[in-house]
């Protein structure tokens, strides 16, 4: 006679290790490197409704197919726990059984008993259905997932510019769902843009590139706060606009506001993905303040005017910002979801007719003018003055 | 010693419009010494009075010369060698 479902649970209950509530709070507690991964095996709705702390989301219909994604190391502890403890117990089973995890448990009770003993539950703020669906491939990612999710929905990340670089940047950081996206632009858009600029559109030549912009975003997805600045960054604006954003994505067209930009972040500690483009060529890094080196560690001065020709003066192959603010793009979401190596330190070149990528390394210059410093060390007189770059770019050419 | 050396955008009309070159010496000077000898335009637009000039950077092999041992830097058979001024286009 077959056995019934009760049986079989008790038999795997049998075969595989219980622990107690109160050993793996005290585990976490002590915070050390033996903590063991916690896995919750519910569904995606019981997920949301509160967790363990730290706890990584598989529920146990994808366990086979995404349990090595999530826990690569087939050695590591694992504990998984559910609503009783049934659940976890049978994908217990299967991970040391079928899978080869060597060192799995099941929470005795599961989430319910942690919560009558008082231990800590974390609350996650709720996804809607409609954002649930829509950003449902970054919540299939363990790199990504509902936390990762959430700390996009909750970034603020400022656009300085609205041309090559950041319309693509733009573009795909609101289909990402970052929450805010700032926009620092005084153009409008012609007709020339848009061989490059596809965050717009032919009938919107003559409107500003702001608007324009936002209109885009907007019709993307709404989930996106659009700041607005239409006006052109400088050393009398840039300590009010760039304060509380997580991240910068610099688009820039000239080298004074490169150098004022830099100048700001360090002080301020913002990071900064910045990128360039001439012609078939572009370059890109992450200038993260006192992390890695800033924008003067690597070019302590500008090239005078000669040297120093802009993409309306010399060309640009249109796909090309493309390519290098998709690159940008995807260095701001890492730095935000805090996963991969992000580019600091690390220059990026891409020729585009040879279809080459070249990395240089960067250093931080101990001499550097600005980071060598550390932002408390600079005075609340020098605070939001800057020298004249546009005098001294001048000067320089 | 026979050295690549990659040419940017900003300075390949004084370089014949090629994108990179091949170079010799025993130094990073030496190596600019033999660009120069090709493309004489190239001397004013990256050194000055026989000092690079400061917004042009040149790694060796991916390392800033600065970091190493500036035009002094010895450069071994088959490097690559990449100048770069900034570049602001956005």
């Amino acid at each position: 006679m077959s056995p019934t479902g009760a049986e079989v649970i008790s038999r795997i209950k049998a075969q595989i290790e219980e622990t107690d509530p109160g050993d793996v709070n005290a585990a976490l507690s002590a915070g050390d490197r033996s903590a063991p991964i916690l896995i919750d095996v519910r569904e995606t709705e019981e997920f949301e409704a509160g967790h363990l702390p730290g706890a990584l989301h598989v529920p146990r219909s994808y366990l086979e197919s995404r349990i090595e994604g999530t826990v690569p190391d087939r050695s590591a502890r694992i504990v998984l726990y559910c609503a009783s403890g049934i659940r976890s117990a049978l994908a217990a089973h299967t991970l040391s059984e079928l899978l080869g995890y060597e060192d799995v448990a099941s929470m005795t009770g599961g989430i319910t008993l942690w919560k009558d003993r008082g231990y800590e539950v974390d609350v996650p703020r709720a996804m809607t259905r409609e954002q649930r669906d829509r950003y449902s491939r970054h919540l299939l990612l363990p790199e990504v997932g509902s936390v990762g999710q959430q700390k996009l929905l909750d970034a603020k990340v400022l656009l300085l510019g609205a041309g090559g670089l950041g319309s693509p940047a733009a573009l795909y950081l609101a289909a990402a769902g970052v929450g805010t996206l700032g926009i620092v632009d005084n153009d409008v858009v012609d007709l020339s843009n848009l061989q490059r600029q596809v965050i717009h559109t032919t009938s919107r030549v003559g409107l500003p590139k702001v608007d324009s912009a936002e209109e885009t975003i907007h019709a993307l997805n709404s989930d996106v706060n659009v700041v607005k600045y239409d006006t052109r960054i400088d050393a009398t604006n840039i300590m009010e606009i760039i304060p509380g954003y997580d991240v910068i994505v610099d688009g820039l067209d000239n080298f004074p506001t490169r150098y004022l930009l830099n100048d700001a972040s360090v002080r301020l500690q913002i990071p900064v993905v910045s990128a360039s483009i001439l012609g078939f060529d572009g370059q890109i890094s992450v200038f993260s303040p006192y992390v890695g080196p800033c924008y003067r560690c690597l070019y302590s001065e500008p090239p005078p005017a000669d040297l120093a020709p802009s993409c309306g003066a010399n060309g640009v192959l249109g796909v090309l910002p493309g390519t290098m603010g998709l690159l940008q793009a995807t260095e701001v979401i890492k730095l935000i979801l805090g996963e991969g190596e992000p580019l600091i330190g690390r220059l990026l070149l891409y020729e585009a007719l040879s279809t080459t990528f070249t990395e240089l390394k960067i250093r931080r210059d101990p001499e550097c003018p600005i980071c060598s410093r550390p932002p408390d060390a600079i005075t609340d007189a020098e605070m939001g003055v800057f020298p004249d770059y546009e005098a001294f770019c001048a000067a320089a050419g | 010693m026979a050295i690549t050396v990659k040419i940017p955008t900003q300075l390949r009309a004084a370089a014949g419009g090629v994108a990179q070159t091949q170079a010799s010496g025993e130094t990073v000077g030496a190596v600019l010494e033999s660009l120069f000898e090709q493309f004489g335009d190239l001397r004013d637009r990256i050194t000055e009075d026989g000092d690079l000039r400061r917004f042009v950077n040149v790694y060796l092999d991916g390392e800033d010369i600065r970091f190493i041992s500036g035009l002094e830097t010895s450069v071994v058979d088959g490097a690559e060698m990449t100048i770069l001024p900034a570049v602001a286009g956005g």
